[in-house]
């Protein structure tokens, strides 16, 4: 069956279907067709997807459609294709989608396994495309190398939502397969268990990507039983560093705590993976990066019949986890600020951390650059000067207590301090900036206040610190 | 178009005021009450009153058990829905009780079916609590979407062409299309007596060109509405659920 059946319309070159004047056919799968479409007032390239409805067809071809008929036009941003119209069954079901140029993932795989480098780049972009989807409420369900693209600006797109599930929509296929519904080898243990709202089943199957994109093996083979599928539930993968010996421990780190059989020991949000895959050189490393062996026999037993490991859990509110594990960025002057603005700082950040145990605390100090001195950062004693900067920068940390791999720290160098946090900010999706105020300062009254531009231009919330009224006063 | 329901006002005149401005307010061009304007609540003469002045300008309302109550005994009324009911009769004048007695069940438009309990027996006045109940009633009707009150707290239901079910909580004001080719069963929740935890009043809208239900909370001055209920002597149980929702 080449096309797609239509009560109403016909449904080859040529058609116009509400406005759209259908173009070739360029793809033809098992669950729709796709089609190049234009319209007189859009400019940009559009793809018609028409679902395959006929008796027999596969039932989930048009739950899927459904969804994506539900999704797709509430989602925006450069993460997903824009969406310029829809079509109900009652007439002719359609989607019609912004068409994103260049191939998937999925024409990769002949280069199978990638270089480190660039597969944490493609990785780390995919991460963060997902936290954009997440932070729309919307759990992909289906990530694998054939729902990824790159816009030439760079940007990871993902596409296929005909999985996915909208934390604000009646999810239809909650009772629609027997079965959990997916990409066998991508999928997420604990869907196997029915759960489908916990956002941080897309990070399991990004580290399976990543995992197969970097040792050129599927890290759960492509089982399509049962029981080959199930066995994820209590098997460990075998760890990279065994299949390659050198697969940097960093990485191993990463894909194995995305590999996680228990969601909640995987990074608590998309944005945190990424920030992790974006600093090779601030992931804390744990046993986990070591390990040249699976878990012994007696580990996966107990797993396998211990069932409170293999229970579902509780409903989760993808809002609120989300919101519960924040990057946070504090900014420190650790030069011209007084000590009591620092400790105003740390009273500020500890208070946020306290109250967010999956928060994560990234320590920002930007190193100032002279516009003339500018070709100088690489000698000796501007090295140094680094090093002490980030030494500091644990020195002021370390009261808070914070686990390793909830803090970082960066010096950043710039001619412009503002921008630099800005820039920070936006690269690594920091969702809350902490920054004192320099009140009264003779660098303020030179170079006007870092922390009123921070506050202004920020993507995010910002928190201005200054000292408590007591310390100020004690100081003066 | 864009409709406006309100299910289960209960003579909750703050809560039934609050919600019509908000309506109006956003817009609504039409008004539908699905049944249940009074029991409970306080406020009976002014409620139906309102509701007849609705249907003036256009507005439909169906009858609601408690509606029915007022001219006919019913016999599966708890304690207090009892006494609030003995206590509304005697309110009311002969307009009004003629008024609630000649609601119809149901009433169909266009693709819409409205009525206060579910659609298999509106008569029987059962309650939609899972998913086989919605089942039930999107079964015993062609008719695509079906609005219903009676439990006090909002759901959605769909069934699939192959029978399947879906159910789900609304989240506040976020719209959700009700897409063609598969059955509704939306489930209203109480303007003047919710009881899903959240006191402040619910009220859906639906525009009938996007087929999009958004389900709405309004808050409203329920001290007042709770106070009158306690100064006209009816069970104080009545005034203190309104404060918690329950």
């Amino acid at each position: 069956m080449a096309e797609a059946p239509s009560k109403k319309f016909l449904v080859q070159p040529g058609a116009v279907i509400d406005g759209f004047t259908l173009g070739e056919c360029v793809h033809s799968g098992g669950m729709a067709t796709l089609w190049s479409v234009t319209r007189a007032d859009a400019s940009v390239p559009m793809l018609m997807k028409i679902p395959r409805v006929a008796e027999g067809d596969d039932p989930s071809a048009i739950v899927g459609f459904e969804m994506e008929q539900m999704i797709l036009p509430r989602l925006s941003g450069p993460h997903v294709p824009a969406c310029f119209g829809t079509g109900d069954f009652a007439r002719q079901p359609y989607v019609v989608i912004e068409r994103i140029p260049g191939k998937t993932l999925y024409g990769r795989l002949a280069e199978l396994p990638l270089g480190y480098a660039e597969a944490a780049a493609i990785a780390g972009k995919t991460a963060a495309a997902l936290a954009d989807l997440h932070r729309q409420h919307v759990i992909h369900h289906d990530i694998k190398p054939s729902s990824v693209m790159f816009r030439p600006t760079g940007e990871a797109v993902l596409i296929d939502f005909g999985l996915s599930h909208h934390n604000h929509l009646p999810d239809l296929l909650q009772e629609e397969f027997r079965l959990p519904y997916g990409t066998a080898p991508y999928m997420a243990p604990e869907r196997l268990l029915g759960v489908r709202d916990d956002p941080r089943s897309d990070l399991f199957s990004l580290g399976v990507l990543l995992y197969f994109f970097t040792t050129g093996i599927r890290p759960f083979g492509e089982s399509e039983t049962m029981h080959g599928i199930r066995r994820r539930l209590w098997r460990d993968p075998v760890p990279p560093r065994k299949l390659r010996a050198d697969y940097p421990p960093w990485l191993q780190e990463i894909v194995l705590r995305c590999l996680e059989i228990e969601p909640v020991w995987r990074h608590p949000t998309a944005s945190q993976l990424a920030f992790d895959l974006g600093h090779p050189d601030q992931v804390r490393l744990t046993a986990r990066s070591e390990r040249l062996q699976r878990d012994p026999l007696s580990t996966v037993l107990r797993r396998r019949f211990n069932r409170g490991l293999t229970q579902p859990k509780p409903k989760a509110d993808l809002a609120r986890q989300l919101a519960s594990s924040p990057i946070v960025a504090v900014a420190l002057d650790t030069e011209e600020a007084s000590p009591a603005l620092n400790e105003a700082l740390r009273v500020a950040a500890e208070r946020i951390m306290a109250t967010l145990p999956s928060a994560r605390l990234a320590c920002l100090n930007v190193l100032k650059l002279g516009r003339i001195t500018i070709d100088k950062t690489l000698d000796e004693n501007a090295n140094n000067k680094h090093v002490n900067r980030l030494v500091t920068l644990r020195d002021w940390a370390s009261p808070l207590r914070l686990d390793e791999n909830r803090l970082t720290v960066h010096v950043l160098e710039a001619i412009d301090p503002a921008a630099a946090i800005l820039e920070f900010a936006e690269a690594n999706h920091v969702d809350h900036i902490i920054i004192g105020a320099r009140q009264g300062s003779m660098m303020r009254r030179l170079l006007g206040s870092v922390s009123a531009r921070v506050a202004a231009e920020a993507g995010c919330s910002v928190t201005v610190v200054r000292p408590t009224r007591l310390a100020e006063t004690a100081q003066q | 178009m864009l409709l406006a329901l309100f299910a289960d006002i209960h003579a909750n005149r703050q809560a039934f005021a609050a919600c019509l401005e908000f309506a109006r307010g956003r817009g609504a061009q039409r008004m539908v009450l699905l049944g249940d304007l009074v029991g409970y609540g306080a406020d009976p003469e002014w409620t139906v009153d309102t509701a007849m002045a609705l249907v003036g300008d256009g507005a439909v309302v169906v009858l609601g058990n408690h509606d029915q109550a007022v001219s006919a005994t019913a016999h599966d009324f708890n304690a207090e829905a009892q006494a609030a009911m003995e206590w509304t009769r005697g309110r009311l004048d002969r307009e009004e009780r003629r008024f609630l007695a000649n609601l119809p069940l149901t009433v169909q438009e266009d693709d819409r079916l409205y009525v206060h309990s579910e659609a298999s027996h509106p008569e029987r006045w059962r309650y939609v609590q899972s998913v086989s109940d919605a089942g039930r009633s999107m079964m015993a009707t062609p008719i695509p979407i079906t609005f219903c009150g009676h439990i006090h707290q909002p759901a959605l239901y769909s069934m699939s062409s192959t029978g399947k079910m879906t159910s789900f909580v609304p989240t506040s004001d976020f719209p959700v299309q009700l897409l063609p080719g598969r059955q509704w069963l939306a489930v209203l929740g109480s303007v003047g007596q919710p009881r899903d935890g959240n006191p402040a009043a619910c009220v859906a809208l639906f525009d009938t060109d996007r087929r999009e239900i958004t389900y709405c909370r309004v808050p409203y001055d329920i001290e007042t509405a709770a106070g009158r209920i306690r100064q006209n002597g009816l069970p104080s149980w009545l005034a203190d659920r309104l404060l918690v929702g329950r």
